[in-house]
């Protein structure tokens, strides 16, 4: 009779619920809005999202304990310099972020000035179910649960942790993205600044960013 | 034609032959390296890929008018330094905008380029910039010191301060400097190892203690811009080693026409090439020296042998 007590009764949700969780849910970003995004340049676009996609300058965070899949992917085993991926040592000149596993709440503001110290276009790579849903530290105190309530997220890697080969599935569905236009969402970051600004400023405690800074 | 157009036609070919063999060395560089680590590595043309994204990138930091002018300041060093240099010797395309005495002009215009970077990077206030243009400066110290006794060395050996006459006393005797003057010729490659700023003297942008050092606040435009006036400027260092030691490429009076450009121009990328492959394969087995490890062996052996040289050039002197 007492384990009946932990059991949770789930109800309909009422419509305030539906509306916040509306909020909630992150905004779309598409293609629209992009650089130099006019019908007359698409062979200028074309080219250079060719080359967009053979150069990816990788600035992986280390973020968490899957950090260490990165190595094997970079180095000779799985070599992924051969597809114009090479790891980039400041923000500045970095294409894609890479978030490594979970996220605790002090690593965020790092992550956050990081993604915005980057030059557009920029691309985010989530890795690990860490930076979906939680995964194993869902229910934890100090981690986020969904990476792209903070920033906005390109492609997703899942796996507890994923191996390299699922790591250059991730790039292969990053370039399939870039090629098509539909990659890097810095526009839709600055546009959408406000609701970013809330989610994060709901979990970084001490929030000491400067108002204005050059990006 | 006019003799001036052919120059101005040479001046335009010249840039454009450095930056397209700068830029693939630098792919070759990289499939080397991939290749003595057992990997496929990226295509010889990665590098070009790259230029294309950086200069796709957008661009919304200012840090203050020097730190947007440095990476235009290095294309400049290194585009005015390599028109002072004759490409190939004699015809009317390549030989530039040689004269009497370039030798010593080069050897100013050369520290040019990274001057200018200096003072950009300082403006941008970001501390790995900083150390690593102090330990730039520093590794200059070093490998300076045996370049310029080199130099010194041929000039006082053959009494002349100019690069075309060097090379037409090469070809006119078929004796390379490098055999004339061996210890000279071998205090440049020294200093050449350091100018190419490769393993073991790749002090100042090394990614994993200074995040790249001076570069580390240029992205985007930047850093392609700093991608290009490096691979003009590897250029410049190779055909100028060449040009000195190597007896330069092209014979006027062997090989005329067009035909001549191409059979010269082919012997200057084999001859830059093999020049190129020997600070590559030093770097690859190399690990990094510490600033003052690299400055003291720049002051031990190179300069040992640039001592050597000039004493060795005052003692075989030759009048041309």
């Amino acid at each position: 009779m007492n384990e009946k007590k932990d059991i949770q009764i789930i109800t309909r949700p009422t419509k305030a619920e539906i509306e916040q969780a509306k909020i909630n849910f992150s905004p779309r970003c598409t293609s629209a809005g992009r650089v130099n995004d006019k019908e007359t340049q698409k062979t200028v676009q074309f080219i250079l999202n060719f080359a967009r996609k053979h150069s990816l300058f990788l600035l992986a965070y280390g973020t968490g304990c899957g950090a260490i899949e990165i190595p094997a992917t970079l180095t000779s085993r799985y070599d992924a310099e051969r597809l114009g991926i090479r790891g980039a040592a400041t923000p500045r000149q970095a294409d894609v972020l890479m978030i490594t596993g979970y996220l605790s709440v002090k690593t965020l503001k790092r992550v956050i000035r990081v993604y915005e110290q980057m030059q557009d276009p920029k691309y985010v790579v989530a890795f690990g179910s860490c930076t979906i849903n939680g995964g194993m530290y869902f229910d934890s105190y100090n981690t986020i649960k969904a990476l792209d309530r903070y920033i906005p997220v390109d492609v997703y890697i899942a796996g507890c942790m994923p191996r390299p080969e699922a790591v250059l599935k991730g790039f292969a569905k990053l370039q399939e993205l870039i090629q098509n236009g539909n990659a890097g969402n810095g526009e839709c970051y600055r546009k959408n600044l406000d609701w970013y600004r809330a989610n994060q400023q709901k979990v970084i405690k001490n929030w000491n960013f400067p108002d204005e800074y050059n990006w | 034609m006019e003799n001036w157009l052919y120059e101005l036609t040479g001046f335009v070919l010249t840039i454009l032959l450095a930056f397209t063999v700068g830029m693939f060395y630098g792919g070759l560089r990289r499939k080397v390296i991939a290749r003595a680590q057992n990997r496929i590595g990226p295509p010889v043309y990665q590098n070009f890929l790259d230029l294309l994204k950086l200069q796709g990138k957008t661009t919304n930091i200012h840090h203050g008018v020097m730190s947007h002018l440095a990476p235009v300041w290095v294309i400049v060093a290194a585009t005015a330094s390599l028109l002072f240099i004759p490409v190939l010797h004699g015809g009317l395309w390549f030989p530039n905008l040689t004269f009497k005495g370039d030798l010593i002009f080069l050897l100013y215009l050369m520290v040019f380029g990274s001057l200018g970077m200096a003072l950009g990077v300082g403006e941008s206030g970001n501390p790995n910039g900083a150390i690593g243009v102090s330990r730039g400066l520093s590794l200059m110290v070093g490998y300076e010191i045996p370049f310029v006794l080199s130099l010194v060395a041929v000039m006082l050996q053959f009494h002349t301060t100019s690069l075309t006459d060097l090379m037409h006393y090469q070809q006119l005797t078929g004796h390379w400097i490098a055999l004339e003057n061996p210890f000279a010729f071998l205090s440049a490659l020294f200093a050449v190892l350091g100018m190419f700023h490769y393993s073991p003297f790749d002090i100042i942008g090394a990614p994993a203690e200074l995040a790249s050092g001076p570069m580390s606040e240029f992205g985007g435009k930047y850093l392609g811009s700093l991608m290009t006036g490096g691979s003009i400027f590897a250029f410049v260092k190779l055909v100028l080693i060449t040009d000195i030691f190597l007896g330069g490429a092209g014979h006027p009076e062997l090989y005329t026409g067009l035909a001549g450009v191409l059979i010269g121009l082919g012997e200057l990328i084999l001859k830059t090439f093999l020049l190129y492959m020997i600070p590559v394969s030093i770097g690859i087995v190399m690990p990094r020296f510490r600033t003052e490890q690299a400055v003291r062996f720049f002051w031990k052996w190179p300069l040992a042998f640039g001592i050597t040289g000039i004493i060795w050039g005052l003692y075989h002197q030759i009048n041309f």
